[in-house]
């Protein structure tokens, strides 16, 4: 609970729009509580950029509790900043030490486009599950829910994958922009339950299918996106997916 | 007389005689029929699914930039259900009477058995979808206690309930967007109700990304657009979460029920300072293990773990022997106000009281080692092993409270105090969800709901998803049904053009003020004024002062608000001023409903009406309905009272001694 004031200098991504160039451009900010998180540092630097009449830094951000995954910052050239598996509104500022230069970016990819300032485009994330992220029962045809146990292990291997947040920032921390972790992900949930099997395989090809489309690129297996993920899902997944996905083809080629 | 067209019959049979006889629209009809949705968290979400699968035309909204980002993601504990698979005595019956006790007499007796009846199906749904309940070994789903209820009724996906809910709603809405049955609009904010000879027909909203204003028809509107306790500046709210589509409505004839009715939820990370822009909730299945209490010393400048055992006060198992800890969120949020306020308060702020886990760590420690075999363990290693499963259960909750506080719940107790959570109150709605302007419906926080005057834990998400997967499929039929001969109405009638120009007007008025003062500066004084004086407790001189000042504010707002940059652009500052300009109205009207409600219930306590033990008093004689406000102009509101008969349950006053 010690915490102390410190002062730093920001240099932030300011674009006006998905059209025009951006830059960098650098605020000082002093009197920083170690106690504030990141994006309340922010917080106080717009308050005071309007109070000068100049405009504020748009960034997205929502819930502030590490859940929605909307916010996305690319700090000190990592997605989401310098702490272990926290988000960036989970970042607090006794991460820094007075007199420290933070340098803040935009998720980069060309999937996507930035918005304004620190703001992107993600909406590639939801027409990659429109292709294949669901299990088609409408409401109404379900059958009682403990009719179908589900093995202990193989449900938390599902949730663990469940628990992405879908922020993008394994994307921003590859250098291929692949968003392999992301639709592993998806995969690993669905396949593992009994209620998803009867889908995996045209989910996996038509998943990765749309992901092609949308521009991301392909996985080398550096691991960068594992090790940025807020919700620590593992590359094991991209294993999975790939299975997911050669089984596919072999059986609906034939 | 407000009439919310109950069916008739036995309150068990009402829901299913409803369901037999309701109008219905045939598939090729519905094909023609137009929907709009406002807000896709779990109500918005399951109901814009659903109606897309029924075949209806659906256009849905949301201010995030994609659907999966609704508050509701951020629900931790879980969602009831009266499935009984714990054989503990649980029924549909069970769940109606203690939401309705829960609720403190104050909720509408059919609405409240409906939702009990068709909790189960939502299980069911859920994990049809693939939603990740917690299982036990055997592979049959888990259940725990929650919110101080009896039983074991509440579904859970570790901390992250709401987020699998959502999840699989926002997967079944996908699929229905790729079906084509359903439009997505992220990234719009609805600013008006497009009102046709006395109907709701459309909306007009801005894309928040260019700036542009849209008019969009529908044959009906629903909004699902979330609570509004963003009005209190600080909550555990979500920052975008505000009630501008709701007030909007209300300004164009929904009444507005309740609106004072809101919850502060007991554990919450204190504010620790003024840059505070937003409170972090701590599950409330932490006071399941932990235990709450003060120094008994005033003004207490020792460390926590330096006051020995019997210098300390468990102020709840004092006053609550029979329920201790787990008391209703009310009753606890009140009882850590009264020790601050009289000065036993601990950390820099003295607002804040200690939830400690020691003594569960050397509880479960000791079984642990008892399971393990070791029958001399010594201290440490209970301690060791007592961490080990306090992990297990919480540690995702304890990791967050770290990187929050900067310090280790393991070996210092959490300080926590009460915060703002969640709005009971909302759009007044009848039975078929539709509020007092025909084809406007609303669902989810954002209406009057199921909870009277307190919520239980675990039973919004079950709300949300009730209404939006299992009622509005049919009720929305009996309106509808009316409406197939309704061609589409272009959007270059006359009133879409009006409605347009009025809220583009605004949006140029707010522009042009260029005051001084930012728009969050408002909103914190605002939300200072709403904590201080129609907060955890209210009194008649406090709420008439608390009146005065919100009026003053606004007049403050409209002549010396400054928000930078442009009209046509993404402007979030503009977003917020608009957001904010609502919420300084819908303050005063929750002062007013304050003031008149001269009793105390559930989360709402007026200071002159309490037993001699400082409990909630109620009046049942006096105060036995739903308060439903008109807007008639500025600063000008009718109370409509919805009278409620109950027939099944007898009230009582609640006691948990
Ligand atoms: C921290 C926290 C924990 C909680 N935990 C639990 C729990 O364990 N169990 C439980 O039962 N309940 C819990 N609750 C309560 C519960 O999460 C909410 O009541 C519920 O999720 C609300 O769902 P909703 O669909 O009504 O609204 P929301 O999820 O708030 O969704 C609102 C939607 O409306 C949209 N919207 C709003 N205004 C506009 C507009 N003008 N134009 C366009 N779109 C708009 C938003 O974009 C969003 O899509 C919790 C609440 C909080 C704050
Ligand atoms: S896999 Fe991790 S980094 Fe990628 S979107 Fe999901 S939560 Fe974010
Ligand atoms: S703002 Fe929701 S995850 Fe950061």
């Amino acid at each position: 609970m010690t915490h102390k004031n410190i002062n730093l200098k920001l240099k932030v991504w300011k674009q006006k729009n998905s059209k025009s160039a951006g830059n960098f451009e650098t605020f000082v900010v002093k009197d920083i509580s170690t106690e504030m998180s990141f994006l309340e540092m922010f917080d106080v630097l717009n308050e005071r950029l309007i109070g000068e009449g100049k405009e504020p830094i748009a960034f997205d951000h929502d819930c502030r509790e590490g859940i929605c995954g909307t916010c996305s910052m690319y700090i000190n050239g990592r997605p989401h900043g310098p702490w272990h598996a926290t988000t960036t509104c989970q970042l607090h500022m006794r991460a820094f030490n007075d007199g420290d230069t933070i340098v803040v970016e935009p998720w980069r990819a060309n999937a996507f486009q930035v918005i304004k300032d620190l703001m992107v485009d993600r909406s590639a994330f939801d027409r990659i599950i429109q292709a294949g992220g669901f299990i088609s029962v409408n409401t109404g045809n379900a059958v009682d829910a403990n009719s179908m146990p589900v093995e202990k292990d193989k449900a938390d291997a599902s949730f663990a994958a469940a628990a992405c947040i879908g922020c993008g920032a394994c994307v921003a921390a590859c250098k291929n922009s692949s968003a392999m972790l992301f639709v592993s992900a998806k995969v690993t949930h669905l396949a593992l339950l009994p209620q998803g099997s009867p889908e995996r395989r045209t989910r996996a090809l038509n998943m990765v299918a749309q992901m092609d489309k949308e521009g991301f690129g392909s996985c080398t297996n550096t691991g960068a996106c594992e090790a940025v993920c807020p919700k620590e899902i593992s590359i094991e997944n991209i294993a999975r997916l790939n299975k997911e996905y050669l089984m596919a083809g072999l059986t609906l080629e034939k | 007389m407000l009439d919310a067209k109950i069916p008739a019959g036995p309150v068990d049979q009402k829901w299913t005689k409803y369901k037999g006889s309701v109008k219905l629209v045939n598939p090729a009809n519905k094909r023609k029929l137009e929907v709009i949705v406002v807000g896709t968290g779990l109500a918005g979400a399951s109901a814009a699914a659903s109606l897309g699968e029924l075949g209806y035309k659906v256009k849905a909204f949301c201010f995030q930039d994609s659907p999966r980002r609704a508050h509701s993601i951020a629900a931790q504990g879980g969602i009831n259900a009266a499935k009984n698979y714990q054989n503990d005595g649980d029924s549909v019956y069970r769940l109606f009477y203690d939401t309705i006790k829960g609720g403190d007499y104050r909720a509408r007796e059919a609405n409240v058995h409906r939702l009990a009846e068709v909790s189960t199906s939502i299980i069911d749904q859920c994990v049809a979808q693939g939603v990740p309940f917690a299982r036990e070994y055997g592979g049959l789903l888990s259940n725990r206690s929650f919110g101080g209820t009896q039983v074991q009724r509440t579904f859970y996906a570790a901390g992250q309930t709401g987020q699998q809910l959502l999840i699989g709603a926002y997967q079944a809405l996908e699929r229905q967007i790729s079906l084509g049955n359903v439009t997505m609009h992220s990234r719009h904010e609805m600013l008006d109700v497009v009102m046709i000879d006395g109907k709701a027909r459309g909306i007009i909203c801005r894309n928040l990304v260019n700036g542009e204003l849209e008019r969009h028809f529908g044959h009906a509107v629903l909004l699902c657009t979330g609570g509004y306790g963003n009005v209190f500046y600080l909550s555990t709210n979500a920052m975008g979460s505000n009630a501008t589509a709701i007030w909007k409505a209300h300004k164009k004839g929904a009444y507005f029920g309740n609106p004072c009715f809101t919850q502060i939820h007991p554990t919450c990370i204190p504010v620790s300072g003024d840059h505070q822009s937003k409170l972090t909730l701590m599950s409330e299945s932490l006071r399941n293990d932990g235990r709450i209490w003060v120094p008994k010393q005033k003004r207490e400048t020792r460390k926590s773990i330096d006051i020995p055992e019997e210098e300390r006060d468990y102020y709840l198992e004092r006053r609550y022997p029979a329920f201790g800890n787990l008391v209703p969120r009310d009753v606890a949020s009140r009882a850590a106000k009264e020790r601050c306020d009289a000065g036993y308060g601990v950390g820099t702020s003295k607002q804040a009281v200690y939830l400690d886990f020691a003594d569960a760590i050397k509880r479960y420690g000791k079984i642990e080692a008892g399971k393990r075999g070791l029958e001399n363990a010594d201290e440490a290693t209970i301690i060791k092993l007592g961490k080990e499963d306090v992990k297990e259960k919480y540690g995702n909750l304890f990791d967050m409270y770290e990187k929050i506080t900067g310090e280790n719940p393991y070996e210092v107790p959490m300080r926590i105090y009460p915060a703002v959570h969640y709005t009971m109150g909302g759009l007044w709605v009848d039975y078929d969800l539709m509020t007092t302007v025909p084809g406007l419906y609303t669902l989810g926080e954002a209406n009057f709901s199921d909870h009277g005057a307190n919520r239980l834990g675990a039973s919004a998400l079950m709300q949300g998803l009730a209404d939006g997967y299992f009622v509005i499929p049919y009720t929305i039929g009996n309106y509808l049904a009316d409406e197939i001969r309704t061609a589409e109405i272009p959007t270059d009638h006359p009133a879409f053009i009006q409605t347009e120009n009025a809220v583009s007007d605004r949006l140029n008025i707010l522009m042009g003020i260029k005051g001084k003062q930012t728009v969050e500066s408002f909103h914190k004084r605002l939300g200072k004024i709403m904590w201080d004086k129609c907060g955890m407790a209210r009194n008649a001189e406090g709420l008439k002062q608390a009146i005065s000042e919100i009026q003053q504010l606004k007049k403050e707002f409209w002549s010396d608000v400054r928000i930078p940059g442009e009209i046509n652009e993404m402007n979030p500052e503009l977003d917020k001023a608009g957001r904010v300009a609502d919420f300084i109205e819908l303050g005063e009207l929750m002062c007013i409903d304050a003031l008149q409600r001269e009793e105390s219930c559930g989360g709402h306590f007026r200071e002159e009406s309490q037993t001699e033990e400082g409990e909630a008093l109620r009046h049942d004689d006096k105060f036995m309905y739903v308060s439903n406000w008109e807007y008639q102009g500025d600063h000008q509101w009718e109370l409509h009272k919805e009278a409620l008969n109950y027939e099944v349950v007898k009230p009582s006053q609640r006691s948990y001694k």
